[in-house]
């Protein structure tokens, strides 16, 4: 528990309400995956705090992608790839074999990079999630969650008179948000947010960014990003991984002002990338 | 003066002028394709209209007491009434032979036409009737104009007696062409006028119904499993290799299968749609499981990343999202599949299906012809009026087949979604 203490120490300042808790929802400890041979991330330890935002950046192909992945066992798709070391999400190891993997990813959404709404209206977008993880028994239950998800979305206002309409129809902008709608009507204890902003244009992305500080009070999130511009924006703490090892982590504010390792300092400055 | 972007340079020359020559290379290539078509069906469907309609010839019978007695109709022999009022009709005729030549002016059906007309309507009875009867094939050719009545005797089928008989009952009007039913409501017969096609489309649409009841379960299923869920290794490479290579195995191979399995060792009735339709599904299999499977990797992975994502079992994934954007796809693949085994012939050859079968199945366990046998037996018949019979069976094949793509293309339309 030390460890998660000295962790935390950073970021304690900023919430000091007694009620909230402090332990990190999520610990990451000597996680390696491996691609075939291919070593894709080494020993990584990494606690992600509740109720606030995380942002993974580095160089293309460093690995956040990847550690993300490994939160709610997407990696499980890639036949080749392996995860080996200790991911736990409320104390709970998320790769032991009883665990469920389609409840894990109930309470760990994940928003992707490309908007990938479903080819269905956009209330069965939303609803999707609630109907088959039996969270609502009537239909007026599922239009609350429904509206509740959008308004969270901010994204109530401009489409409430055409739920039915494909989701598909909607602006880039607008898909990003409905996938982000869809991902929190589940209501999961975490989000994870896969570069969301980088097909979208920058009233766009101010947009979302704007939703990501709103949603950062009901939910954890963790955004890889390759902006860093962004993740100063939006993140209270940052990771910043290079090949495969994670090099630094602290609060955003720290890491972006005066970082600890020399690779640090030269990524946000812009020497390697 | 020219300006660089002007100058007609060797190369642009040379470049213009490739582009040029694969623009007609390529519109020769349409062109001849159409042509061949265009030729194809315009001489199937000059041969064959002739068949869609037929001849018809009156003769005056005398339905008095004398002949029929009205409270016993079935006692008549109505083949020696028949005969005896074309006699009446024809008194200058005496030998024989001649007398012979003269019945065989109307079908061999003559008596069953009309004991078929007293029982529809018994108010015919009491005096003579002039009635409707079918003509035999060759009068009927004669009377259509198919055969030329001024050709040398010898290379006709009809004599110069007969001819002339036709033409006094033409110049009678009492003879008449007409729509063929029959066609359409007959199934196979010796004599060319009666033949239809009835028991060979009914035949093949049992056979092909049970082919897709039998493969299209089958052949999604393989598919959903093989591209989905199957762990991508040596196994399920060699067994994609081998599915494949199903699909490119002669058809003649699947219907000796299907004779020494299905008939021999299981004992299954020859002749029938069932065996039949099995042994055609066999051979849609892979090409349904190859066309699935290529409409199923044809939708995004984004989908499949959304629904596991948001928490959806692998099957969930499936089946509520990726196979429902794969079904146009697959049902187009289907469609082609089930066109081609609509036209196979060789392997319905091998199980039986090329007997003679002359009456209507009503189920998948009685004997039965299909379209593409019934076309081979046709094309095989010595009589003349065959030949039209057969283009019109052909007609009748491409009409099914053009019906069944346009559903492909009606069903494509329907389930299409954008993503």
């Amino acid at each position: 528990m030390n460890n998660i203490v000295t962790e935390m120490s950073g970021a304690a300042s900023v919430q000091n309400k007694p009620a909230v808790n402090k332990a990190p929802i999520f610990t990451a400890k000597n996680v390696d995956v491996y691609y075939g041979a291919k070593q894709a991330l080494d020993k990584i330890n990494l606690d992600i705090p509740r109720n606030k935002v995380t942002s993974l950046i580095g160089p293309s192909g460093c690995g956040k992608s990847t550690f993300l992945r490994c939160l709610n066992r997407m990696n499980d798709l890639v036949d080749i790839c392996r995860v080996e070391g200790d991911i736990q999400l409320e104390g709970q190891d998320i790769y032991a074999p009883e665990v469920d993997v389609v409840a894990l990813r109930q309470h760990v959404g994940m928003v992707f990079q490309k908007p990938n709404p479903f080819p269905k209206s956009i209330y069965d977008n939303i609803a999707y999630g609630p109907r088959i993880h039996g969270l609502t028994s009537s239909k007026s239950e599922l239009d609350d969650i429904v509206e509740w998800s959008l308004q969270r979305a901010g994204l109530w206002k401009e489409v409430s008179d055409r739920l039915q309409e494909p989701g598909t129809g909607l602006s880039g902008g607008q898909q990003q948000r409905l996938c982000i709608a869809r991902a929190i009507a589940v209501r999961p204890e975490v989000i994870l947010m896969d570069e969301p902003c980088s097909a979208l244009d920058p009233i766009a992305t101010a947009t979302i960014e704007e939703l990501i500080d709103e949603l950062r009070e009901k939910f954890t999130i963790v955004i890889v990003t390759h902006s860093m511009q962004q993740a100063a924006r939006v993140s209270q703490r940052t990771a910043f991984f290079h090949l495969g090892n994670l090099v630094e982590t602290g609060a955003t504010k720290t890491l972006f002002t005066s970082p600890e390792d020399e690779r640090t300092q030269n990524y946000i400055t812009g020497r390697i990338g | 003066m020219t300006s660089m972007l002007t100058t007609p340079t060797r190369l642009r020359k040379s470049r213009e002028a490739s582009e040029t020559r694969f623009k007609w290379f390529g519109r020769g290539a349409i062109a001849l394709s159409l042509a061949f078509l265009v030729f194809m069906v315009g001489s199937i469907i000059l041969q064959g209209k002739g068949a869609l309609t037929t001849s018809e010839i009156a003769v005056t019978v005398d339905l008095s007491a004398d002949n029929i007695d009205p409270n016993d109709i079935e006692a008549t022999s109505f083949d020696s009434l028949m005969k005896k009022s074309l006699r009446e009709t024809f008194p200058e005729v005496t030998s024989r032979g001649d007398k012979r030549k003269l019945y065989g002016l109307l079908s061999v059906d003559l008596g069953f036409e009309l004991r078929d007309q007293i029982i529809a309507d018994p108010s015919l009875l009491g005096g003579p009737q002039k009635l409707w009867f079918t003509a035999s094939d060759d009068a009927d050719l004669v009377l259509s104009g198919t055969v030329d009545r001024n050709l040398d005797e010898e290379n006709r089928r009809m004599s110069d007696l007969e001819i002339s008989w036709l033409e006094t009952l033409e110049q009678s009007d009492s003879t008449n062409r007409e729509f063929n039913t029959k066609f359409f409501t007959n199934g196979d017969s010796r004599e060319p006028e009666l033949a239809g096609i009835l028991s060979a489309l009914m035949g093949s649409i049992l056979t092909l119904s049970v082919c897709f009841f039998v493969s299209f379960p089958i052949a999604i299923l393989a598919a959903i499993y093989l591209e989905e869920f199957a762990p991508k290794n040596r196994l399920s490479q060699f067994i994609e290799v081998n599915i494949n290579n199903l699909a490119a195995v002669p058809s003649i191979v699947f219907g000796l299968l299907g004779l020494a399995m299905l008939l021999n060792t299981f004992g299954l009735p020859r002749s029938t749609p069932l065996v039949g339709g099995l042994v055609l599904s066999l051979m849609t299999l892979p090409t349904i499981i190859i066309a699935a499977r290529a409409s199923l990797r044809a939708v995004p992975p984004s989908i499949r990343e959304a629904a596991l994502g948001m928490g959806a079992s692998p099957v969930q994934a499936t089946f509520h999202h990726v196979a429902p954007l794969a079904l146009p796809g697959i049902l187009t693949g289907t469609i082609v599949g089930m066109a081609q085994a609509l036209g196979e012939t060789a392997p319905l050859l091998m199980i039986g299906m090329v007997a003679f079968i002359a009456d209507v199945p009503s189920s998948i366990v009685e004997p039965a012809a299909a379209l593409p046998v019934q076309i081979f037996l046709w094309a095989d018949a010595s009589e003349r009026a065959f030949v039209e019979k057969t283009s019109a069976a052909i007609i009748v094949l491409l009409v099914f087949l053009v019906l069944m793509n346009l559903m492909a293309i009606y069903l494509r339309k329907k389930f299409e979604k954008r993503f």
